[in-house]
């Protein structure tokens, strides 16, 4: 049973991850990668890492995505117009294709874990309380730094965004 | 009597559950569009529909004989009920246009997925409890679809979801009424979600002792506001509804969820003086009357959860939870402690302090103008957004001392 | 006149939080929640009308039972919209009022065109003409939204009558001093 939807959720996470790449229409990219999202936190049930599931849909699909919507429409970036082969293009393709690599290698090289194992595996982000204890020890400092990245990228849009009157002079 | 339902496999008596619960939720949905335009009449001095009357003769039938019942029928004649079966029926069978300008696919789309986290979040919301004896114990269970660990979190994740509909339908109708409309209700959504999860914080913050199992399950919500009285104490808070000790924080919570639910005084989405419709300009029929169960689900949903954190769930009175209410009453009547007779009652109350809430709505509805769109975001990230931080600090702190 | 300087308090912060307010509009909505509707369930219940009210143009007969209109066709004249239209014939010897004279042999009033300015009752110089409470006209044809003779003293009926000037003028004659 749960590998059958293993496989119907995993399908479908592939197929609108693919849609994402290729389709043509912004804004249908941006859908698909929702369903993605979506997808991804389905399989996250599966893993009983309900905490995940949820946060995923409530961060990326809930808020992340719709202000990528919310931009695409206020942007009216129309679709098809985009030139098929950019250099970022060709470079972005590039590191993906290593990154790939790189996790099929590992994937081969650690081989597959028997189902026993996969059992004794405590189900970290299922409950709240194991999520919230990791995030402030074991993971206390990258969650700062990001935290801290997330403070710069707001303060620069700010200021980018705001046009501060009667400043002229000082610059 | 009920113990063939306990013998039906898992899958069918979880479908079975899920039908009963949208069988009650969609006729309340429906049942509010009548109730609105009724409290809209009586509050403007006006009897509202009062005159369809179902034929006798073909399909209607039965409710034609239901109408012509003395002093009932002439009653449900009055309160609109028929005018309710005249409108679902409209709705269905009506032409339903498809504008040749819209983008055709996401255009039939929107309104479905409007419907999803309407129906979906009712999974994790429990609307009653019983007891149950477990290894020969009593413990009080709740009556919900599924009594997960992460309740609160999955009715936000879920309902977060709902901003893609109305997105979704201003976008595809390829009109700059309804784009507005779109555009409006997807930065209000955006801007008052934060302001309501900060303001529910405090909630499990009370909940959630140091060291204990931590929890954000809205059955533990309710199970920390059924307490009974014992002398003024820190403990007696327990019996207290949450609204009590937590104002700041319901008031946020249920001016958050006017914003949500699109509800004036912060109908932007669909503004009738400036944008048409707003989002749903463009549709009509059965997709329009999608849009409007959807809103009313929310609604329904939102009052749910709202009653569930801060007003004590199925508790009568604060201090009175449902089991001491039964206990009492089991002294009047003879099967009171049957489970299913508690679960009855509870829903019963539940359902009650829901109903309040959605007349409260529409109360507010028909007494406060709408706002401008930038008192609204004024109102959002400068006032609400501060206040639940200021409101989150006082908590944790208190908190944080009383429990030292 | 000079310009009124009026100094506004500033708001309280009660006020400010607009609590108090809606608070407040909650209480009239609900005041009038309770209240009884003010509307008039209308083809059962119709409202009162007002005196002098100008509804539909109508004939009357006086009290005796005499058909007052003349047809002298001043109405007809004076009609705007030319809604009014008069066959003018004699009254036959036999009737009891030959000495009026004439009287209308059709009357018809196209109430698609009469635009209920009360100008014909204006100048009617036999009361004869009156615009009554009548105020739906309603039908499924042209043809009905036409009002002829019969039905217009049908809507009419009888009006009292101050002066019974045809029959004070049948009295002089015979008295020998018409004028």
């Amino acid at each position: 049973m749960a590998a059958l939807f293993f496989y119907i959720f995993s399908t479908f996470t592939v197929a609108s991850a693919l849609a994402v790449v290729f389709n043509k229409n912004t804004v249908a990219s941006a859908l698909a990668l929702l369903m993605s999202l979506v997808g991804v936190a389905s399989i996250f049930v599966l893993l009983d890492a309900f905490l995940l599931a949820a946060l995923m849909v409530f961060v990326y699909a809930g808020a992340v995505v719709a202000l990528f919507l919310f931009i695409v429409m206020l942007l009216d970036v129309q679709g098809g117009v985009r030139k098929p082969f950019k250099k970022i293009t060709i470079a972005s393709s590039g590191i993906a294709l290593v990154l790939l690599a790189l996790g099929l290698y590992s994937f081969w090289k650690s081989g597959a874990q028997t189902t026993a194992e996969l059992g004794q595996i405590v189900p970290v982000g299922a409950t709240l309380k194991n999520y919230g204890e990791l995030l402030f020890t074991t993971y206390l400092l990258p969650v700062q730094i990001v935290g801290f990245l997330l403070l710069i990228a707001m303060l620069g849009v700010i200021v980018l965004s705001k046009k501060f009157e009667g400043l002229e002079d000082i610059k | 009597m009920f113990d063939f339902y306990f013998h039906l496999h898992l899958i069918v008596r979880l479908v079975l559950q899920s039908l009963a619960v949208i069988l009650v939720l969609f006729p309340i949905a429906a049942a509010c569009s009548m109730a609105e335009r009724k409290i809209s009449a009586w509050i403007q001095g006006r009897p509202g529909p009062n005159r369809t009357i179902a034929p006798i003769g073909g399909l209607l039938t039965p409710l034609g004989l239901v109408g012509r019942i003395p002093f009932l029928g002439p009653f449900l004649q009055q309160m609109g009920i028929f005018q309710l079966a005249a409108d679902g029926g409209k709705f269905t069978f009506k032409e339903d246009p498809v504008p040749g300008h819209v983008n055709k696919f996401y255009f039939v789309l929107a309104p479905i997925i409007s419907m999803i986290p309407a129906l979906t979040t009712v999974v994790v919301v429990p609307v009653g409890a019983y007891f149950a004896v477990v290894d020969g114990v009593k413990v009080l269970k709740p009556i919900v679809l599924a009594n997960v660990d992460i309740g609160l979190l999955a009715v936000f994740a879920v309902s977060s979801l709902g901003v893609y509909s109305v997105i979704l339908a201003g976008w595809a109708s390829n009109s700059k009424y309804a784009f507005l409309g779109g555009v409006r209700a997807s930065a209000q959504l955006i801007s008052y979600e934060l302001s309501m999860t900060l303001s529910v914080l405090p909630v499990f913050l009370w909940i959630n002792k140091p060291g204990g199992q931590g929890t954000l399950s809205l059955f533990d919500a309710v199970q920390f506001q059924s307490g009974v009285f014992h002398g003024f104490s820190l403990a007696s808070l327990h019996g207290l509804w949450g609204v009590c000790y937590m104002p700041v924080s319901a008031f946020i919570f249920l001016v958050a969820l006017f914003a949500e639910t699109n509800r004036a005084p912060f109908d932007m989405p669909e503004s009738e003086s400036e944008l048409v419709a707003g989002f749903h300009t463009e549709y009509g029929a059965f997709k329009w009357s999608l849009f409007f169960l959807a809103e009313y689900c929310h609604m329904i949903i939102g009052s749910a959860v709202c009653i569930l954190l801060f007003f004590g769930g199925w508790n009568l009175l604060p201090w009175v939870p449902l089991a001491t209410l039964i206990d009492w009453l089991s002294h009047f009547i003879s099967f009171a402690g049957h489970p299913l007779f508690m679960g009855l009652v509870g829903i019963a109350i539940f359902l009650g302090k829901v109903f309040f809430f959605i007349f409260f709505f529409m109360w507010v509805r028909w007494t406060l103008p709408r706002f401008r769109y930038d008192q609204v975001m004024d109102l959002g990230w400068k006032k609400l957004l501060p206040l639940s931080i200021a409101n989150l600090l006082f908590y944790t702190l208190g908190i944080a001392l009383l429990q030292k | 006149m000079a310009v009124i300087q009026v100094e506004r308090k500033p708001l309280t912060f009660a006020e400010r939080t607009y609590i108090p307010q809606i608070i407040g509009g909650l209480k009239t909505t609900l005041k009038h929640f309770f209240a009884p509707t003010v509307t008039l369930q209308y083809p059962e219940e119709r409202p009162e009308i007002p005196k002098g009210y100008r509804g539909v143009p109508t004939l009357v007969k006086d009290p005796h039972g005499r058909e007052k209109c003349v047809s002298c066709q001043l109405c007809e004249f004076v009609c705007p919209p030319k809604a009014i239209r008069i066959t003018p014939g004699e009254i036959p010897a036999e009737s009891s009022s030959v000495h009026v004279e004439k009287g209308p042999q059709a009357f018809d009033i196209d109430m698609l065109r009469c635009i209920y300015c009360g100008l014909c009752q204006e100048v009617c110089p036999e009361e004869a003409i009156f615009l009554q409470n009548q105020f739906s006209m309603s039908g499924y044809t042209r043809a009905e939204m036409v009002n002829n003779k019969a039905r217009l003293y049908e809507l009419g009926g009888t009006l009292p009558d101050q002066h019974f000037k045809w029959d004070k003028k049948k009295a002089a004659e015979e008295h020998g001093n018409a004028h």
